[in-house]
């Protein structure tokens, strides 16, 4: 106990060495986006106008929104607005950059949520189902039906599921999905059921097999072989020798997959006309919004950087060894 | 009409028969497209129904939408635009012919110079304001302001500012003679707003039937009629919605879900599976838009009016048509015209696909046998690629080494088009040949896409613009088309239909070939049966 005496607790530091390298990472990857969208063909300007730019107008955009200035200066200016949490307005219709986003947001993350609800404890079941009939005939088929949704693009297994249950047998809400305020409501829960189902489907296969392996290959270690030597029986190795050493492999998987949901949702919400941020992230693209573009970058990565560093203080939570150093 | 007519006009109003089955069967019984087309809108028009919520699915929305008329890009921000607001011409859906809508009437000067247009006395703004001849004023001000980022700029451009409110009358002089004026001022930019939009160009404040109620740009729009529109034969649901939905098959099930009365941009490669949903109809109509091959005429190789002739009897348009737009389109003669215009040269042979002679004037071009680069990317129209691989096949049998590039989607406007010597396009069609040819194929114009530069073809623009004598012009623009379709950098395979979809319970005038979505105007015009 000596060492935590003399200085901060070493999570605590982890912590805190974690927040300050993602804070960086943010930065950084807001410039790389800046000059990312900036080497893009084509300007807003034109985008906008799209064929039916004249070069009168497209000067007339540049002039206003200050294009003819030098990257890093506008560049410094957006980081001002966002570090005191203003992200500023869209070029093309003004409005107010953080009042959508928050709103898209709040659509995504309510759509992502709803899915993992679903999709950890069915895939984490499943994957432990799978260990416990291993080689055998659940196992097998939980396997090619997983293989089988891997497999699959996730914008057809959005129209396949969009086919079978919105138009074949309906039971679900096809496109558009709009959900009504307040978000937080049983009528937007049964609304967003089939793009929800879409997301449990294309993630629950990953986080399945991935339960799966990290538990057989604790299993296949020679702590367990012991253990079974010793004459314990099945359950009691599982509960107390192999499940708290492949929890860690299982956050992970479990974290990335959530983030995935949250950032990867975006073909899903084209498909089902979801207002959410993969819509909104899209549309500004495609114009080179450059303020939404950034905003909605900053918001995917933050949220991926996060879900990561929560990932890697879980598995170290996990993980006695590095809990408590020497 | 005959008794036959009747009955197959009253097939297409209850839904059994679709518009292009129509004109097919009168034209069987000796009734010219046009004519059968009026017809069926007589029919359609006989006993309107007020009531009830529209509800659209539509292509082309974007959360970067701006209710601003001036930047309207798209379709969805022009239906919402065309719901709150009006110009002072519309374009009639049958013969494409300038109707009075904001402006009352309008006399020209004989040189077509000076032109007086009566402002329509006792249309209110939806916040209450009577609509004055100083608001419009303002509003042509506003647009056509060089520093301006409207659309319409480039069509102003031929107006300046010698414009003014004279009593009701707003008054326009020219510099030069333009017989197509009132064609200009129903472009859909130019929607009038009270004080020309100087204050809230955004606010979505007009003269137009509904008020917007809810505006999520990318997302949904919602509209409510109004009560006090000034006119009665028009706006007949209470309200409509239009909900955002850009990817096709998505679009596609809400119309077979039957989440959605209306839905755009139908895919034809489907179309033929959506007609067979009950309660789906398809609306099409030939449009003015059309696909095309251009070349820069001043750029070797393509500067040999030889090599330029060899490609255009190399293509198969038939072929085209049929494998890229599945029969919803008719093919192109190589000028940019076609019967959807008022004094359409309709005298000109239509040039056939012929293996022989595109080889004859291959060979004669002398060209030394090295690629010739064809730019394509389904940016330009779905299908693009595809209709490159087609004309390759076909060139090939003449013995012309056409090579396709392909290029990415993004950024094509900018980067390809306009740019490189020979690539793919699309042009939208315009209100009048006039203002297609003013637009691409002067000699000055920003989009000379096939550096189309010749004084005598100017020269003969330009009179045919002041001419007033219908005759006289349309011989004019008979020896234009046939200087652009012999010797220009263009070619056409195709003119494409608008293909939309609705319910059959929706009625009215749903198709114009000014635009898809009846030009925009769908929700002023469509009603459900009763």
């Amino acid at each position: 106990m000596a060492s935590r005496t003399s200085g901060m607790n070493p999570v605590v530091t982890l912590l805190l060495q974690r927040i300050g390298i993602g804070f960086v990472l943010i930065i950084a990857i807001s410039f790389l986006l800046f000059v990312g969208v900036e080497m893009l063909p084509g300007d807003f300007a034109r985008n906008f106008l799209g064929q039916s730019a004249t070069p009168e107008a497209v000067a007339n955009i540049r002039k206003e929104l200050g294009l003819d200035e030098p990257l890093l200066s506008r560049y410094l200016g957006w980081l001002g607005g966002m570090l005191t949490g203003d992200f500023g307005h869209s070029w093309a219709n003004k409005a107010s950059v953080n009042e959508q986003l928050f709103k898209r947001l709040a659509n995504t993350l309510f759509l992502a949520t709803t899915a993992a609800l679903f999709a950890v404890p069915i895939s984490v079941g499943l994957g432990m189902v799978a260990v416990f009939f291993r080689n055998k005939l659940p196992d097998h088929v939980i396997n090619i039906l997983s293989l089988a949704a891997i497999s699959m693009p996730e914008f057809f297994i959005g129209y396949l599921i969009i086919f079978a249950f919105a138009l074949l047998w309906p039971i679900g809400d096809g496109p558009p999905i709009i959900p009504s305020s307040p978000l937080l409501s049983l009528a937007n829960v049964q609304l967003i059921f089939l793009p929800a189902l879409t997301l449990v489907v294309v993630v629950l296969a990953a986080m399945m097999r991935m339960t799966r392996a990290a538990i057989l290959n604790i299993m296949e270690s020679a702590y367990i072989e012991t253990a079974e030597l010793k004459g314990l029986n099945m359950m009691t190795i599982i509960r107390k020798h192999a499940a708290p050493n492949a929890i860690s492999p299982i956050i992970n998987v479990v974290a990335l997959n959530l983030a995935y949901l949250v950032v990867g949702v975006i073909v899903v919400e084209v498909i089902f006309a979801y207002p959410g941020m993969g819509q909104y992230f899209v549309d500004a693209v495609k114009v080179r919004d450059m303020p939404v573009v950034q905003a909605c970058g900053v918001v995917f990565a933050g949220v991926y950087i996060v879900l990561n560093m929560l990932a890697d203080v879980g598995a170290i939570l996990a993980n006695p060894r590095l809990m408590h150093p020497k | 009409m005959s008794n036959e007519l009747k009955h197959l006009g009253l097939k297409v109003v209850l839904g059994r028969m679709n518009r292009r089955d129509f004109i097919g069967r009168a034209a069987a019984l000796g009734v010219a497209a046009p004519l059968a087309t009026q017809l069926l809108s007589s029919t359609a028009r006989a006993n309107p129904v007020r009531g009830g919520h529209l509800v659209l699915g539509l292509n082309g929305g974007a959360t970067t939408d701006s209710l601003d008329p001036g930047l309207a890009p798209s379709a969805v921000p022009q239906s919402v635009n065309y719901a709150w607001g009006e110009t002072l011409v519309v374009t009639d859906p049958n013969d494409g012919t300038a109707q009075p809508w904001l402006a009352e009437s309008w006399e020209a000067s004989a040189d077509a110079k000076t032109w007086a247009f009566r402002i329509r006395k006792g249309v209110t703004f939806s916040n209450g304001k009577t609509m004055t001849v100083d608001d419009v004023v303002a509003t042509l001000k506003r647009h056509s302001d060089e520093n301006s980022k409207s659309g319409a700029l480039g069509i102003l451009k031929a107006i300046g500012q010698n414009f003014r409110a004279d009593g009701d009358n707003l008054v326009i002089e020219l510099e030069s003679g333009n017989a197509d004026l009132p064609y200009l001022l129903s472009d859909y930019h130019i929607t009038i707003q009270p004080n020309g939009g100087f204050d809230a160009p955004a606010a979505g404040i007009g003269t137009g039937a509904y008020t917007v109620e809810v505006n999520e740009p990318g997302v949904r729009h919602t509209l409510v009629r109004r009560d006090d529109h000034w006119k009665s034969d028009w706006a007949y649901v209470d309200s409509a919605e239009i909900l955002v939905i850009n990817d096709t098959t998505a679009r596609t099930a809400a119309m077979s879900g039957g989440k959605v009365h209306v839905i755009n941009r139908v895919d034809p490669k489907t179309v033929h599976l959506l007609k067979r949903v009950p309660n789906v109809k398809i609306n099409n109509v030939s449009g003015r838009g059309h696909y095309v091959f251009v070349s820069h005429v001043d750029t070797p190789p393509f500067d040999n009016v030889d090599l330029g002739l060899a490609l255009k009897y190399a293509i198969n348009r038939e072929e085209i048509v049929d494998k890229i737009l599945r029969g919803f389109g008719t093919v192109g003669n190589d000028f940019p015209i076609n019967a959807a215009y008022a004094f359409f040269p309709d005298s000109i042979p239509q040039r056939e696909f012929d293996t022989d002679k595109a080889a004859f004037h291959y060979k004669k071009s002398g060209h030394d046998g090295s690629p010739i680069v064809l730019r394509t990317s389904n940016a330009a129209f779905g299908g693009a690629e595809d209709a490159a691989v087609l004309f390759q096949q076909t060139c090939q049998a003449a013995g012309i080494p056409l090579e396709i590039k392909r290029e990415p989607a993004d950024g094509y406007w900018s980067n390809v088009w306009n740019v490189q010597p020979f690539c793919v396009s699309y042009w939208s069609g315009r209100p009048t040949q006039d203002q297609m040819y003013t637009v691409a194929y002067q000699s000055e114009a920003d989009w000379n896409d096939t550096r189309w530069k010749r004084p005598e073809f100017d020269k003969m623009m330009i009179e045919a613009r002041a001419e007033l004598d219908a005759g006289r012009r349309k011989e004019i623009y008979t020896s234009m088309a046939l200087m652009l379709r012999d010797e220009g950098g263009l070619i056409v395979p195709m003119f494409n239909d608008f293909i939309d979809a609705s319910t059959t319970r929706l009625e009215g005038q749903l198709t114009d070939p000014s635009a898809p979505l009846s030009n925009a105007l769908l929700i002023c015009r469509a009603w459900f049966a009763s």
